[in-house]
């Protein structure tokens, strides 16, 4: 059917031979299956990480912020880095999700889950940072405009940390609705394979007990369709607010017109250097590699190539109007020669180095096409944009305006084991994710199978495009007409010449045997073999080569399957056992 | 009224439409179609009408709008303006441009959470709802037509949906049983 056509030089996303129950057991197995030895000694590092940053969170709530390393300078450091760092990795999801649905890209199928959790994660913990700041999170719902005891004392609307709590409430719960709206059919998938009643109870639960009606389906894609509408502004918005936070004070390096887009930017790049980094892991655990395949790995290192060559070219306009402006005060922010030579000189050329000379390999098809390569690359690009904004935020403010207050920062224990703490708290999440999540979006990914299927491509380069896509599901090879429409008995010369042999079925004496319990023989082969004449396991045993041939003959659609399975020698058994 | 229904059980998307298509011309009554996935054109084959769920989320976004602009004006304007880094505070279109982010966000969390709330009643979607499915099958790899049976004649109907291409028939005497 050409609806199915797509062009021959997209590279197939899905590879191997699949049908449709493949995906479906290839998604599930994780699930249904046991955690294997390195899935629990991960998990067990990460734990141990997250716990002792809940010591740090604990001990910093319990004494107070002066158990980090800020000064009297220095009023922000490793939180806010890391708020912004932990933003900016969870917008990749809903990029993935929500831009790339909008644009019809087919390869966003087989990742968008996966980073979707990674976003909603991620977000997590970017709000940890704030809330701990305030120093009494249990005052959190102060940010809240909610009418309170002390008069008409309201949240300031004017405020960017304000926006920042609207953008940033709204993202993770529109996030957050949208990856469950998608995961209702896949989980749905899961409670009705599983054979454990705990797992179907709880996947019952988890999946609203979604049915795949068809006006379910229209409305399913209605929603994704609006949700994508409505996120990919939203997505633009959160970093384009976080970037206020700076971009409106009048601090020299922070006070600048480009961070808007110059920080979006940075948050997709660094939210797809994070995509890659987990899921060319997952694919190798979760042995997914059918599904996310080099081609999807080497998408997303154009998209980071693009958004990496954004970062670099606000890079270059922020060092050049800094040293333009002639300002003596900007010689000293994150982008300047006084930055490059200074004491935080490591910093910058960290941030040079891991942003802009190490992606830049990706030009070349080779590296990009290099799973261990990017997997390097990735990492380096997290550790630089974490540099990325430590520069904007530390760098900036060690030298302000008043010589005699510089300084430096120096983290403490608790600075680092927070963050570390967060590394392992996203770990966590992420790895009960993959044990117990459906991580590829496995009914849109059905859609796509026979247009960007590796064995209906290679069917279409066969038969050509106008070939039927539908008998090749059950493993038989093609053939040229639907079934339905073709007449099954159409020889009856054939047919009287393959009965002579193997005997004809005398209803008055005879009983008819149950033939599916043959293998290979399902309810439509049955069908067909009564159509015939065939209803007893005694007339298959008596089927030779030449019967054999003769079936094929009659019944087209799956040649040599009776002589592959042997369906004689079955038969017999059968019969014996009878 | 229609008690009886026979299920018939399609393993692939291209033969279920084309059997939707069949049936229809046949004027059989297909009463609900149950597949893993969904299958391109399957609604507009089986005559269903658009959903409506895109025009509730412009409405919602217009509350999400008019709330976030009553709230900060109430606020910020009405019961106690404050002089905020000089940002004017006397008349909502003075002090507007700092609002335009929260307008913003308020009107795409209504458009968004109030639509797929709706979605999910609609479609009575919630937890600890039982699925309706007939045939667990049909989350997997398999589509499920089900076709009322009304006054035709239950041989030649069966007869029919199997030369539509259907893998399995089976005759469903009353809807509660399942």
């Amino acid at each position: 059917m050409s609806s199915h056509y797509e062009a021959p030089i997209r590279e197939p996303l899905v590879l191997g031979e699949k049908s449709y129950q493949d995906i479906s057991a290839d998604v599930a197995a994780p699930v249904l299956g046991k955690a294997n030895k390195s899935w629990w000694i991960v998990f067990t590092i990460a734990l141990i990480a997250f716990l002792w940053g809940l010591g740090c969170i604990i001990y910093t709530v319990s004494t107070g912020i002066g158990v980090w390393g800020l000064n009297k300078t220095v009023g922000w450091a490793w939180d806010i880095t890391n708020f912004v760092w932990w933003v900016g990795i969870g917008h990749a999801g809903t990029l993935i999700s929500a831009v790339l649905l909008l644009f019809r890209q087919k390869w966003r199928m087989a990742v968008n889950r996966s980073a979707e959790a990674m976003t909603i994660f991620a977000v997590v913990q970017a709000g940890l940072f704030p809330i701990i700041h305030m120093g009494r999170p249990w005052l959190a719902y102060w940010v809240l405009p909610i009418p309170n005891q002390f008069g008409s004392l309201w949240v300031n609307f004017n405020s960017p940390l304000l926006w920042d709590v609207f953008a940033i409430s709204t993202y993770l719960s529109i996030s957050l609705v949208f990856w469950w709206t998608g995961l209702l059919p896949d989980f749905a998938m899961i409670r009705d394979k599983t054979k454990s009643p705990f797992q179907k109870k709880i996947y019952g639960i988890l999946s609203f007990g979604w049915s795949g009606r068809v006006k379910d389906w229209q409305r399913f894609e209605e929603v994704s369709l609006v949700l994508a509408g409505l996120a990919t502004p939203l997505v633009l918005s959160v970093h384009t607010i976080v970037s206020f936070d700076f971009a409106t004070s009048v601090v020299p390096g922070w006070h600048s017109t480009i961070y808007p887009p110059y920080f979006v930017a940075g948050a997709i790049f660094s939210g797809f250097a994070m995509v890659q980094t987990l899921l060319i892991i997952m694919r190798k655990v979760s042995n997914l590699e059918n599904y996310i395949t080099i081609v999807h790995i080497e998408y997303m290192n154009k998209v980071i190539l693009l958004t990496g060559g954004i970062v670099t070219v606000a890079y270059a306009t922020e060092y050049f109007v800094m040293w333009y402006s002639g300002v003596p005060y900007e010689d000293y922010t994150y982008l300047s020669y006084g930055a490059a030579t200074g004491p935080y000189w490591w910093a910058f050329w960290a941030l040079i180095i891991c942003n802009f000379v190490v992606p830049m390999t990706l030009w070349v098809k080779k590296y990009r096409r290099n799973i261990i390569w990017t997997f390097i690359v990735a990492l380096i690009i997290n550790i630089g944009m974490w540099f990325e904004r430590f520069n904007i935020i530390v760098v900036n403010i060690t030298k302000d305006r008043l010589t005699s207050s510089w300084t430096m920062f120096q983290p403490t224990f608790v600075d680092i084991g927070t963050f570390v703490g967060t590394i392992g708290f996203f770990f966590v999440l992420f790895l009960l994710y993959a044990r117990t999540f459906p991580v590829i979006a496995q009914a849109e990914v059905k859609t796509i199978l026979k247009s960007s299927g590796e064995k209906f491509k290679n069917l279409r380069a066969k038969h050509g495009n106008d070939v039927s896509h539908v008998r090749a599901l059950d493993g038989g090879p093609v053939v040229e007409k639907p079934v339905a429409s073709q007449n099954v008995v159409s020889d009856n010369a054939k047919v009287d010449s393959l009965l002579s042999t193997i005997g004809a079925f005398n209803p008055d004496v005879e009983e008819q045997d149950d033939l599916k319990l043959i293998n290979g023989v399902g309810p439509v082969m049955e069908h067909k073999l009564h159509q015939i004449g065939i209803f007893t396991f005694d007339q298959v045993s008596r089927m030779t080569d030449r019967e054999y041939d003769l079936l094929d003959e009659i019944i087209s659609e799956f040649p040599g399957r009776a002589k592959r399975d042997d369906w004689a020698g079955q038969a017999l058994i059968l019969k014996n056992n009878k | 009224m229609a008690a009886k229904k026979i299920h018939a059980i399609y393993t692939d998307d291209d033969l279920l439409l084309q059997a939707v298509n069949q049936t229809r011309a046949a004027k059989y009554h297909i009463s609900e179609i149950f597949t893993p996935f969904p299958v391109h054109g399957l609604d507009h084959a089986l005559g269903l009408a658009p959903t409506r769920l895109a025009i509730t989320s412009f409405l919602y976004g217009l509350c999400g709008l008019t709330v976030a602009v009553l709230m900060m004006n109430y606020m910020m304007i009405q019961d106690w303006p404050q002089n905020i880094g000089g940002k004017p505070s006397f008349t909502f279109y003075q002090n507007m441009p700092t609002f335009i982010p929260i307008m913003f966000e308020l009107t795409v969390f209504f458009a968004g959470h109030l639509m797929v709330i709706t979605f999910y009643m609609r479609s009575k979607l919630w937890p600890f709802r039982k699925a309706e499915n007939p045939d667990p099958r049909t989350t997997d790899a398999h589509f499920l037509m089900e076709v009322d049976v009304d006054n035709h004649d239950v041989e030649t109907l069966s007869k029919f949906l199997y030369d539509t291409g259907a893998s399995e028939i089976s005759l469903i005497e009353n809807e509660q049983d399942h």
